[in-house]
């Protein structure tokens, strides 16, 4: 299983800012071993955040962002003490989700 | 009226059915996770490819997209920050395009209302390219490129 993702939510002014720092190889498919054979591809596909039953951001991503891909965007409302879920799904069906509490 | 009950019929039988063989777990997990994933998109090489997959005409280059911490030159092109802010009334996505890239398509963010039309994430580039901020604003689309040099690619080994 992959290991956890680092988000940091933000009150700033009336919206949230989060900030998110998720663990994954995102290996493209393009990239062959030192045997000449093709790695095959294995990125996140699927990215949502959710905040109070609602979903705020949801992204599809091919292989080219980045490894240990970074997100950060902003919704309006939220407060402190709230919590902020957000949730990938990559080309294998793995699957995480991980909670921060804006701050 | 019977027409239209043979419509509704047809439209609500389908969903049933594709929600059904869901249900069901019929679908391979990995095709299921693939959901809501545009494969089509993904795997294009140009921008019309790209356009149409999308479900969009050419799009209109407009200078209410701005790029936002963005290099001009950015050293390792395995990581490269990229953020668009638009301003275009009423955006509802922002695509990110790699113009020299393997597959154009680099990611796609759905905005629903009360999410600011601005975001930042880390990309990689094969090498110096166009890249194309694509934004969805009341069902057209709109686009705005910069040019990023790449010193070391980020696609090879």
């Amino acid at each position: 299983m992959a290991d956890p993702m680092k988000i940091r939510a933000n009150v700033v002014g009336d919206s949230t800012e989060v900030k998110v720092l998720m663990n994954h190889e995102m290996e493209t498919g393009q990239r062959k071993d030192a045997q000449g054979k093709a790695i095959p591809a294995w990125f996140i596909q699927n990215v949502t955040a959710t905040y109070n039953g609602k979903t705020v951001l949801s992204a599809q991503w091919g292989p080219a962002v980045s490894k240990n891909p970074f997100l950060a965007f902003k919704f309006k409302g939220g407060a402190k003490g709230e919590k902020v879920q957000i949730t990938w799904t990559d080309n294998r069906g793995d699957k995480r989700t991980d909670e921060a509490t804006i701050a | 009226m019977n027409m239209r009950r043979r419509e509704v019929l047809k439209q609500g039988g389908g969903m049933t059915l594709l929600a059904l063989i869901t249900a069901a777990g019929w679908l391979a997990p990995r095709e299921a996770a693939a959901q809501g994933w545009n494969k089509a998109a993904f795997e294009t090489q140009s921008m019309d490819e790209t356009m149409k997959a999308l479900g969009g005409g050419a799009p209109v280059p407009t200078k209410d997209i701005q790029f936002v911490s963005t290099p001009d030159i950015a050293e390792n092109g395995a990581v490269v920050p990229v953020g668009v802010t638009s301003t275009v009334p009423k955006t509802e996505s922002i695509a990110i395009l790699v113009e020299k890239n393997p597959n154009m398509l680099a990611a796609v963010f759905d905005i629903p209302a009360g999410t600011d039309p601005s975001l930042s994430t880390r990309i990689k580039m094969g090498q110096s390219s166009n890249v194309y901020a694509l934004v969805k604003a009341d069902g057209k689309y709109y686009v705005a490129s910069k040019e990023i040099k790449v010193t070391l690619g980020g696609c090879g080994g």
